[in-house]
């Protein structure tokens, strides 16, 4: 019973955390920078969903049909006018710059929404159904469905669409990249802006289930990490195997260790994966 | 000794003279500059000789603040609490650093990062002895009065500021600098000419940290109160790299005078900017990165500079 | 018996994989001291990978190297580099922002126990003089020639004090002036009595300096011998010389 509760808990938060952390390993993955704004993106996105709910009664769904495009806009631009001035600076450099970025969102959330935590509360509410004798709430389930049906959209896109081609070309060679003729440079920001909207995207699902303040987001940025890690970079398998991993750990942390050492437990995991194991589960040795 | 690491040692005890003229005020930001400076020296060794980019100044800031605390708590003198944070950090940092240091580029930034969350998820949870997340107050020192409070935390971290100069002016000048320079320029060759790179990088991450630590210490005696989201604030990680990119990476004269140019402008945003200090703080960095990638420095004299002692990293 | 005591490096049996990909199998080869080794083979032949395997960069996947009496099959790079296996790399790997001096000490100091940095670097010096490289001292090793950062990367190596020393294709982006330069350098080694095992591609220097030859191809030895059998022998004029060379070789006798 106990099994079977933790089991779906952790399918229903894997694809979550594997939706927060995609938009994260595409960037980490192509344009080889470790984007720390990405934590911020997906408050941001909550944000959205919240406003837009409470302010105009829109529902969530519409919420993400705004927020995919004006992200990637955003991070488009982002991209295309600051972070491609030093994006073959050394870790140190890009690492720092996206850190600056995620101050200036940071504190910019801050000051127009407070740090309270606001949340957003579905009228009528959506109630709980009952998979094998456990109760989920419907909402988060939708949540789930839609952030798997967001990795898959990614997914497809990386298959087939052209521009899907020339970012996975960008990122297992540039060099040859652009010897085919793929434009590296709005490559970066096209893969740059996926990102940054699928980040959007994850936060307005997020709204649905978790409290909303600027100060989750370094929490939200440190579970990207930690499934990028664990997964495997750059790929949405990847980011699928770690999610359910991450969540998995968590689910049988809290049980055995309490859920105050889950946390704990996924950094220790992230350093021992790190050190073990740097491709990840699915990931392939060498892509660093 | 070269010139510059005179340079260095002359404007540290040029940072001594301040009580002679300064008011509480002054000393509280004495004593930050030389926080500040023990942070960006001691970064410095793991990140600017050996060319590897650790965010991990945080963890061992919060540890040594946390095992002070605790310490005096128990009722041991701050001297040898203080002691006690110093040999902690170095011994754990040089055993996490063997292992964490073998990796590169993003995967050790992202390692050392996470560091800094381990070690406040764990003060977080044991809440027995730290407090959990209610935080911890630490029993006064002197407490005659407030400025000779601040007079004493001010030459106690000065203190500490001149040891640790002294030691990473030693390690320059030493075999130890010598093969981590060589490890920034080319760790395969190094290997092949008999470095230990292991030892090497262990002992850097262990002297990066442990006067980070003891700085730790110092900063919660002075301020009688830590909590972990305090002490282990990721900005203490990324602050020391800010200064040595504003000061020029490599150079221990350079590093220091980022630290304190950075304190001045992190003051002035503090006084007139309160409520968005952060992302002014934010402007300020992606400025420097932008337009001065070599520090305040390039902004004249950039060849005489690199030509005298700065050093670009490489692929760090 | 008095044969074993001369032996400086033996393999046996050494394998090396890389995910599925056999890049070494089976090796098996002994130099004596004092012997001038040449070892050939096509590009892609597992010349590096031995070198890198008896080094320790990627130890052997089975087998055992043995050098100087010693079992060095799982040692590290470094501790290679403190017994007295050294090497120059086919691509240069000089610290690029030091100084030519300072990049010979580097080598004089990490692989001496007890020297000292001033001395390392006096013996530096001497290295450098021996490769002609003493007016670039001061100059920082990013600043020099081709030419010149492979003769660093011999000074280095030599700086190591080397009992058995690994020379990969010094001699690769050379002009025949330079080659000459660099042959004359090996010729004198050699004299001085250091063994040396050299991968080299120009079979005018290999039979110039070598005294005996073992041939890889496709990761196995496929030969060993004195260089006159070795140039006759049809496996190694199929794998690696090719008929051209063969009939121009036997035209000349």
């Amino acid at each position: 019973m106990l099994a079977i509760q933790v089991l779906i808990n952790a399918l229903v938060l894997g694809c979550l955390y594997a939706c927060i952390a995609i938009g994260f390993s595409l960037v980490w993955g192509v344009l080889n920078v470790i984007n720390l704004i990405h934590g911020s993106f997906i408050v941001l996105g909550a944000y959205l969903a919240w406003g837009a709910y409470n302010a105009l009664g829109l529902s969530p769904w519409y919420s993400l049909l705004i927020a995919a495009p004006s992200f990637f806009v955003f991070g488009y631009l982002l991209q295309r006018l600051l972070l491609n001035r030093v994006i073959t600076a050394p870790v140190l450099v890009t690492l720092t710059l996206t850190f600056g970025l995620d101050l200036i969102l940071n504190n910019a959330m801050i000051y127009y929404f407070k740090a309270d935590y606001r949340k957003l509360i579905l009228n009528p509410p959506t109630g709980s159904v009952s998979i094998f004798d456990v109760v989920v709430p419907v909402d988060r389930l939708i949540a789930t469905a839609s952030a798997l049906a967001l990795t898959f959209l990614l997914y497809l896109l990386l298959r087939r669409s052209k521009v899907g081609r020339a970012i996975v070309a960008v990122r297992l060679d540039r060099d040859a990249a652009v010897l085919m003729g793929v434009n590296v440079k709005s490559i970066y920001a096209v893969a740059f802006g996926l990102g940054a909207a699928l980040a959007g995207c994850a936060g307005v699902l997020m709204a649905l289930i978790f409290p909303i303040s600027p100060l989750t987001s370094s929490a939200y940025l440190g579970k990207a990490f930690v499934v990028c890690v664990l997964g495997g970079l750059g790929s949405v398998s990847g980011a699928l195997a770690g999610g359910l991993l991450l969540a998995l750990v968590e689910g049988v942390g809290s049980v055995y260790l309490g859920p105050a050492h889950a946390v704990t437990l996924s950094f220790v995991l992230l350093i021992i994966f790190l050190v073990v194991r740097p491709q990840g589960l699915l990931g392939r040795k060498g892509f660093e | 000794m070269t010139r510059t690491n005179i340079a260095l040692l002359v404007l540290i005890a040029c940072v001594a003279a301040l009580p002679l003229f300064g008011d509480a005020y002054a000393m509280r930001l004495g004593t930050m500059a030389c926080m500040y400076a023990i942070f960006a020296l001691s970064w410095n060794i793991v990140g600017g000789f050996a060319g590897y980019p650790s965010f991990a100044t945080a963890a061992f800031f919060g540890l040594g603040a946390y095992t002070t605390g605790i310490l005096m708590n128990k009722g041991v003198p701050l001297s040898v609490s203080l002691l006690g944070a110093l040999v902690l950090c170095l011994v754990l940092a040089a055993a996490l650093g063997a292992v964490l240091l073998r990796l590169r580029g993003h995967y050790f930034a992202i390692a050392s990062l996470s560091l800094v969350e381990v070690f406040r998820e764990l003060v977080n949870n044991a809440t027995d002895l730290t407090g959990g997340g209610m935080g911890l107050n630490i029993p006064l020192v002197s407490g005659s009065s407030v400025l000779s409070d601040a007079t004493f935390f001010f030459y106690a971290m000065w203190g500490l500021l001149l040891l640790t100069a002294l030691v990473v002016i030693a390690v320059s000048a030493s075999k130890l600098g010598f093969g981590l320079n060589c490890i920034r320029q080319n760790e395969t060759a190094s290997n092949m000419v008999g470095l230990n790179s292991t030892l090497h990088k262990a002992v850097a991450f262990g002297l990066s940290a442990c006067f980070v630590g003891a700085a730790g210490g110092l900063y919660a005696a002075w301020v009688h109160y830590i909590d972990p989201s305090d002490v282990f604030d990721i900005l203490y990680s990324v602050k020391p790299i800010v200064m040595a990119l504003m000061g020029g990476l490599g150079s221990p004269l350079g590093v220091v005078c980022g630290a304190f140019v950075y304190l001045g402008l992190e003051e002035v945003v503090w006084r007139n900017y309160i409520q968005i200090h952060s992302g002014v703080l934010g402007v300020l960095i992606i400025l420097l990165l932008l337009f001065l990638p070599h520090g305040l420095i390039s902004l004249h004299a950039s060849k005489i500079w690199r030509g005298l002692f700065g050093r670009k990293a490489k692929h760090v | 018996m008095s044969e074993l005591r001369h032996e400086i490096l033996h393999l046996s049996n050494v394998s090396r994989h890389f995910s599925g990909l056999k890049a070494l199998s089976d090796v098996s080869l002994s130099v004596n001291k004092g012997e001038v080794v040449g070892l050939i083979g096509p590009n892609g032949a597992g010349k590096t990978t031995l070198v890198n395997t008896i080094c320790g960069v990627t130890p052997a996947s089975s087998g055992v190297v043995t050098f100087d009496g010693r079992d060095i099959t799982r040692i590290k790079t470094y501790q290679s580099a403190r017994l007295g296996l050294s090497r120059t790399f086919q691509i240069v790997q000089p610290f690029a922002e030091y100084s030519a001096l300072d990049n010979v000490a580097a080598a004089a100091l990490f692989s001496q126990p007890g020297e000292s940095l001033k001395s390392a670097r006096e013996a530096a010096r001497a290295h450098l003089a021996f490769v002609g490289l003493d007016a670039q001292a001061d100059q920082s090793a990013a600043t020099l020639t081709l030419a010149m950062r492979k003769r660093l990367e011999l000074a280095k190596a030599l700086a190591m004090k080397p009992k058995l020393l690994f020379l990969d294709e010094v001699n690769a982006g050379l002009n025949s002036a330079e080659v000459e330069r660099a042959t004359k350098l090996i010729h004198q080694l050699a004299a001085d009595g250091i063994t040396i095992v050299m991968i080299e591609h120009l079979m005018k220097v290999v039979l110039n300096v070598c005294t005996r030859i073992a041939v890889l191809h496709n990761g196995r030895l496929i030969a060993d011998g004195a260089p006159r059998d070795i140039i006759r022998d049809p496996a190694v004029v199929d794998a690696y010389l090719g008929q051209q060379y063969a009939q121009r070789n036997a035209a000349r006798g």
